[in-house]
């Protein structure tokens, strides 16, 4: 039977060289498609979509991000929807496998066929399907991930980026570490990804002298966090900068106080949301009498959207009260927040693009819309700059007693991914009542 | 090949003679092996184009992720139905597959689709000669427990050379889609299916060729019995390891298929929970026919739809309806096992018979 084997597999050969003359990467730049069009649209709604992870391990950190934009899109049907039209948002579950992201990407383009991408979540997920939407013309609005990738209005034209991307925003911390501590021993503490090897470009402009130690974790090995914390005490650093999802800042708070070591946490804004990490500290320690205020207290964070400790802030009265009426189970967090804001950015950007939106119609909408909230450092969709959020403020979680809250130590300061200065970032800001983004 | 064919000819000309009087299924039987395996094949196809092109483009990506679980969960058919040893882990012979396309897109964009499929598949028949040769003294459960370190262990690499395989955002590119020839006739996302289910046939075809020959005759007797076959003159270890090298490729190959369908290859795609699915769909599907891969594939990807639209229109909560299609999966999984041991395969061939014997 070997000789017909191989008789067949050079057959196959053959038959495939048939099929391919030219090379399988050869692929001429993709053009944009049609964007005259309102595919999604009807008299009384507009279909937008999602991918979130809804399943799997990392749903737990993100699951309340559709849930805060359904609840928010809720608020605005019952409002009246904008010019009229109720929005339908329709989340995917991807359970953050990029295979499963490109297969409901293309059932939501082609199958509910909806108007545009709102939030996609995620780099390894989000990253796969770029390239299909910008071909497909659908808008690829507010991606949820701070990659630097989203800001690249030449090769990617209709994706818009939300979040700070990680090195704007390292740089604002790295600065301000410099600044305030310049005595410190500082440690690395970072996800092997582009969340760290991005972050770590911008802490490394100003921290670089200082760093005494430098550890990387992997998302799928969370029981190596132990030796990387006590390298981290072991090298003396006494002050420990964290480019960590949440539930990694967790695992390094924890560890940290089990092996008695007691340095300044300053995290980054992916992995700083005190109610999460108070779930997430009281879940892994597997105790509710765990400390856990004490435990954060003092940490300090960077931020660019309203938070649930500021309760001084209209938008983050507005957001408790949508939630409370619209929202799912449990306690308003940052996450619920961050999805809020997306909901709430893409109504008003809607109702900019006009009663008869088409999709050209939204993308000049975001590229000349002047943003001015509900985030608290500026916003860039201009046609040359996709980049989001710009910039961030630094905050303290503080917690005295029964008191708790963020406090502010340095107002929005904003810069660019290379190596510019960072300057401030103050901008007049809507309340939720002037902010036009419903009927 | 000439002298293995006329060997085969002597009693399919019996049977030729015998059922002469039953017409076209005579004629059918009268072919050799091999032009009857290519027939299907090619009837395969043009019903697969024929589907493409009635449906939307959406279905044609699932009819293409169809394509290559068939070519995956067929090749550990051979290796688990045919040669009796079992393996966890053909989930990690597709990753290899995957990157093998995707470094050749990526860095020799040049290299025509034959060329890069060629490769995957020798990387994955290299990868399993080297893991064959290495578990074939091992049985059962302790080579289910050896296969299932490589299925845990490998994506690891790609997070061990984040430079040269992406870390855990994994490789992304792009693709040639329908030649420009064909625009407008045929999609994107149709073309990639017909050329999928191209390969996919070609690679059955090969698959079940050798399991009708010699080969698969020796490892169906090294399945009933080990000592028996080696008794009989068989090397059992050699055989063993060319069914695992067989497997390997055919996983590898069908890889290659997802990251051209998919323009991406990434370690969390290739979890341990893939290379189970195989083996659960090759069971429900019916071990010991390359047929059952084909209903296992189906399952793989439909019954999860199913499983989602079910959950949807009994109005479950989001925590569970997310989870249902799993348990969906599993209850059908036990249910057939239970009712027919052999999977879907062995429910149709006894309805089959039953039929017959009216």
């Amino acid at each position: 039977m070997r000789k017909p084997t191989a008789a067949l597999a050079g057959a196959l050969a053959l038959a495939l060289l048939a099929t391919s003359c030219s090379g399988a990467g050869q692929t001429e730049g993709g053009g944009v498609g049609d964007l005259d069009v309102s595919t999604g649209v009807t008299d009384d709604t507009v279909v937008i979509g999602t991918h979130q992870p809804l399943t799997g391990p990392a749903s737990a950190g993100y699951l309340s991000i559709s849930q805060g934009a359904t609840a928010m899109f809720d608020y605005i049907n019952a409002q009246g929807g904008v010019h009229g039209r109720r929005i339908d948002y329709r989340v995917q579950d991807d359970v953050y496998d990029p295979t499963q992201t490109i297969e409901v990407t293309q059932e939501l383009v082609m199958g509910e066929e909806i108007f545009a991408m709102l939030g996609g979540l995620g780099t390894p997920t989000h990253s796969k399907v770029v390239d299909y939407l910008n071909e497909e013309g659908v808008p690829d609005v507010f991606v949820s991930s701070g990659a630097l990738m989203w800001n690249n209005p030449e090769e990617y034209p209709l994706t818009y980026g939300y979040q700070v991307d990680y090195t704007k925003e390292a740089k604002i911390l790295g600065q301000y570490v410099a600044e305030n501590f310049p005595d410190a021993k500082v440690g690395y503490f970072y996800q092997n990804d582009d969340v760290g090897t991005d972050s770590q470009a911008g802490l490394d402009q100003y921290l670089a002298d200082m760093v005494v130690s430098d550890q990387r974790y992997e998302a799928t090995a969370p029981e190596a966090v132990a030796t990387q914390i006590a390298a981290l005490k072991e090298d003396g650093a006494d002050l420990v900068v964290c480019a960590c999802i949440p539930s990694f800042t967790a695992l390094g708070v924890l560890n940290a106080a089990g092996q008695d070591y007691h340095p300044q946490w300053v995290v980054s804004s992916i992995g700083s949301d005190v109610p999460t990490l108070k779930n997430l500290l009281r879940e892994f320690g597997e105790s509710d009498e765990l400390p856990v205020e004490a435990m954060l207290n003092g940490m300090i964070t960077s931020g660019y959207l309203p938070a649930t400790n500021m309760e001084d802030d209209p938008w983050t009265r507005f957001y408790q009260e949508v939630h409370e009426e619209y929202g799912a189970e449990g306690e308003l967090t940052n996450t619920t927040i961050y999805g809020m804001v997306q909901a709430t950015m893409f109504a008003r950007a809607l109702k900019a693009a006009g009663p008869e939106p088409t999709r050209q119609g939204l993308v000049d909408a975001l590229e000349s819309m002047e943003w001015n909230g509900p985030g608290v450092v500026p916003f860039a969709s201009s046609a040359d700059d996709h980049g989001g959020y710009a910039g961030a403020l630094i905050n303290q979680y503080v917690a005295e007693g029964d008191e708790e809250g963020l406090e502010e130590l340095q107002g929005p300061m904003v810069t660019d991914r290379e190596g510019g200065d960072i300057t401030e970032g103050a901008f007049d800001r809507a309340t939720p009542e002037e902010y036009d983004f419903h009927d | 090949m000439a002298s293995s064919l006329r060997r085969k000819q002597a009693p399919a000309a019996a049977t030729a003679r015998a059922s002469a009087r039953r017409g076209p299924a005579g004629l059918w039987n009268s072919l050799p092996v091999l032009p009857r395996h290519l027939l299907a094949a090619l009837a395969a196809l043009a019903l697969v184009a024929v589907l493409t092109s009635v449906t939307d483009g959406l279905t044609a990506l699932r009819v293409a992720n169809v394509g290559y679980y068939l070519l995956a969960v067929a090749g550990l058919q051979l290796l688990v139905g045919f040669s009796g040893q079992i393996s966890l882990g053909n989930g990690a012979f597709m990753f290899i597959g995957a990157y093998t396309t995707a470094l050749m897109v990526l860095y020799t964009p040049m290299a025509p689709l034959a060329v890069v499929m060629l490769a995957a598949v020798a990387a994955g028949c290299l990868a399993g000669m080297l893991v064959g040769a290495a578990t074939a003294r091992l049985h059962g459960p302790y080579l289910a427990g050896a296969t299932l370190a490589l299925a845990v262990g490998l994506p690891a690499v790609a997070l061990r050379f984040p430079d040269l395989l992406g870390g855990s955002n994994g490789l992304f590119f792009s693709l040639r889609g329908a030649p420009p020839a064909l625009s407008g006739l045929v999609s994107d996302s149709q073309w990639k299916a017909l050329v999928v289910w191209f390969v996919v046939l070609l690679a059955l075809v090969v698959l079940a060729t050798t399991s009708r020959g010699r080969l698969g005759r020796r490892m169906r007797a090294i399945r009933d019995d080990e000592a028996a076959a080696a008794t009989a003159g068989i090397p059992v270890g050699r055989t063993k390891v060319v069914a695992f090298v067989i497997s390997a490729g055919c996983g590898s190959l069908a890889g290659a298929c997802q990251a051209y369908l998919l323009g991406t290859a990434t370690p969390s795609s290739f979890t341990l929970a893939l290379s189970l699915s195989l083996l659960a769909a090759l069971v429900l599907g019916g071990l010991g026919s390359l047929w059952g891969a084909l209903w296992g594939a189906l399952a793989l990807v439909y019954l999860e739809l199913a499983g989602e639209e079910l959950a949807h229109a009994m109005g479950l909560g989001s925590n569970v309806a997310n989870n249902a299609p799993v348990v969906f999966f599993g209850v059908i999984l036990i249910v057939i096992v239970m009712a027919w041991p052999l999977g879907v395969q062995g429910a149709l061939s006894r309805l089959g018979r039953s039929l017959r014997g009216r």
